[in-house]
């Protein structure tokens, strides 16, 4: 019999995580929203409450805790703020890049003040060409005199403004076919963050483009081998980046529900609470069901990924379902609302807003049906 | 350093308030699927221990009884950062008024050790007697301050504490050992941590019967209790709307008149 329960310990990391996110997170919310700004508060948040340094090695400053417990981290915050969670998500590409691929003294440098605040990080793959085929990279790189030089603009990159270790993927300029990653830091000769981006949703989180131009980086920087790039940014979108967006799904899911619940509960028509009514049920129904099973495909995923297997297929079946029901559940959210789901002091048009961010972010829906299809066919 | 002891109590979620049912027979608030949390004013207790920890250093020992489902609440006290848990858990224990409670808490301190201080809530959420800290002086022999908002000083051993009093407050200056039962005000509690957490991992958590506190069972749960609950009854909360008419001074005079009428202001 498999024991899907999870331990006394877990359930202690979703109370302080709950927690944490409705006392240090909420009270943010509808300035980010009203702004599409002001992330400063609940990055400050973030980093103190240790949010960041959740699957950095204790041996490098951080608690050791894996995947499982970064979701259930994940899903509390987005379930107060799914722009925070998604800030937090992003910070974590960057430091998983360095954990799995960097260099001792590359984890010695950076790891420690990724765990405790003292910076922030990001990585950036996706570019105007577009982000689902990332070898059409159009940033390319040069060794000159022992260092790189590189060259390029990178967008919807999310944390683009307030990272301070970006670990950003990039073409050789010698050799045809030939990706590499490296890590930038905000200060570096050449590097520059553009344009900030407002989305339709996931207000008050930072998007925005990057400019590298003449930008020299280190030959120390080199994340993993050389010509190994396009790995080690497909290796962390596939199982951290979408597991991070399973888990801003899942918690955007159980906020629609809780506010479908409570507001059926309390909306009387016809006499009775409008909970009462059959049409009504059938739609709160759905929203459980659908997010009982992508708890148990995204915990699954993150479990497996806790034993150290690669749960990239897992993690591209948990995301299509996940972002996809939390899609269903925001507009179900929405319409049990009646009038009061169109006016924006109501937080169920902020969930419509923010469910339809989650479906391009690590990869579209359509990619992740591709990539379950070539797993079934391969 | 300062010896604290901590009595902690698992009450029922006070967010799950609507789904409370009294037992017809027991008169008793039976747990259900209800989750368990900390007696809110016991979260209060466990922060001013842990502050004096900061200032002093202190160890800091959780006392509480109940099923073993509060040993969840224990462990959640080692997070918040107190050293050990104790609890005093066994079907013997179940029924327990707040003199049978006392008793078995008194006697459980005095197994632990030595003691300094000994704070708990002013009262529990769900019995809300505010008898348990005094009767747990009374069987230690040691003084009692109730109602404490805030430690003016806590420097040595000997303390001033401001306590609420029914129109006001007192400053009591009083010797250690002693029983301290807090209120709301005294201070904020901290949040859970993830690195608490884990910290709490290799905190020890000892489960205590009446046995292993060498007292006879006639003493403890509800064979001990000398007082029982005969009736309970739900607060039925109604809104009562009343049109003021007439000037607005009038309506302003009115209106205060009512509110301080009701006690509001």
């Amino acid at each position: 019999m498999i024991d899907f329960t999870f331990s006394e310990e877990q359930n202690l990391f979703r109370k302080a995580a709950r927690e944490f996110a409705e006392t240090e997170i909420a009270p943010h919310v509808a300035m980010m929203e009203e702004t599409g700004r002001d992330w400063d508060p609940v990055i400050k948040a973030l980093c103190n409450a240790e949010m960041m340094a959740i699957t950095i090695p204790e041996a490098y400053g951080g608690l050791g805790l894996g995947y499982v417990a970064r979701l259930i981290a994940l899903e509390e915050i987005a379930r107060v703020s799914v722009a925070t969670a998604m800030m937090m998500q992003v910070g974590g590409l960057g430091i998983e890049a360095i954990v799995k691929y960097g260099t001792e003294e590359q984890k010695k440098k950076y790891l420690p003040k990724l765990a405790n605040g003292g910076s922030f990080s990001t990585e950036a793959v996706t570019e105007p060409s577009g982000g689902s085929d990332p070898k059409g990279c159009g940033t390319s790189y040069k060794k000159v005199n022992g260092s790189y030089v590189i060259n390029g603009r990178k967008c919807f990159i999310t944390n683009s403004h307030i990272a301070d270790v970006l670990v950003v993927m990039a073409i050789s300029e010698d050799t045809p076919d030939t990706f590499s990653t490296f890590i930038v830091e905000k200060d570096m000769d050449g590097f520059k963050a553009t344009h900030e981006e407002k989305k339709v949703g996931m207000r008050g989180c930072n998007t925005g483009e990057l400019e590298l131009k003449d930008c020299m980086v280190p030959a120390e920087n080199l994340v993993g081998k050389e010509g190994k790039g396009l790995s080690v940014a497909m290796a962390t979108i596939s199982d951290v980046g979408r597991g991070g967006m399973v888990g801003c799904a899942l918690g955007l899911h159980q906020a629609c529900l809780d506010a479908s619940k409570k507001f059926a509960n309390e909306r009387i028509l016809y006499g009775k609470p409008i909970s009462n009514l059959q049409a009504i049920q059938f739609k709160i129904a759905d929203m459980k069901i659908e997010l009982e099973a992508g708890r148990l495909l995204g915990y699954r995923a993150a479990a497996i990924q806790d034993k150290g297997e690669r749960s990239g297929n897992e993690f591209a079946v948990a995301k299509y379902f996940t972002t996809e029901a939390a899609q269903r559940a925001a507009k179900h959210a929405v319409d049990i609302h009646g009038g009061y789901g169109c006016m924006e002091e109501y937080d169920v048009t902020r969930y419509l807003r923010d469910a339809y961010v989650l479906g391009p972010s690590a990869g579209t829906s359509d990619i992740m049906k591709v990539i379950v299809a070539r797993w079934v066919l391969s | 350093m300062v010896n604290i002891v901590v009595c902690v109590k698992a009450v029922p979620d006070p967010s799950f308030s609507d789904k409370l049912k009294i037992d017809p027979v027991t008169k008793s608030l039976p747990r259900l699927d209800i989750p368990l949390v900390i007696n809110p004013l016991d979260s209060r207790a466990l922060e001013a221990a842990l502050q004096i920890k900061n200032k002093y250093g202190a160890h800091i020992t959780i006392l509480s009884m109940g099923p073993p489902p509060a040993g969840n609440i224990v462990r959640e006290c080692l997070a918040l950062g107190a050293d050990k848990g104790i609890l005093l858990t066994d079907p013997a224990f179940a029924g327990a008024d707040a003199f049978a409670t006392a008793y078995t808490l008194a006697k459980a301190i005095e197994k632990n050790g030595a003691v300094d201080v000994v704070f708990c809530g002013m009262a529990s959420s769900d019995g809300a007697t505010e008898w348990v800290g005094p009767e747990i002086a009374t069987f230690l022999n040691m003084p009692v301050i109730t109602m404490v908002r805030e430690i003016v000083d806590d420097q040595g051993d000997e303390w001033i504490v401001k306590a609420d009093y029914e129109h006001g407050y007192r400053m009591v200056k009083l010797k250690l050992p002693a029983v301290i039962t807090v209120t709301r005000d005294l201070n904020h509690p901290k949040p859970l941590s993830f690195s608490g957490i884990i910290k709490a991992r290799s905190k020890e958590i000892s489960e205590w019967d009446h046995e292993k506190l060498e007292i006879p069972v006639e003493r403890v749960g509800l064979k001990g209790s000398p007082t029982k609950v005969t009736e309970m009854t739900r607060l039925e909360n109604r809104r009562n709307v009343k049109m003021i008419e007439g000037s607005l001074q009038e309506k302003v005079e009115r209106l205060v008149q009512i509110l301080s009428n009701a006690g509001v202001v």
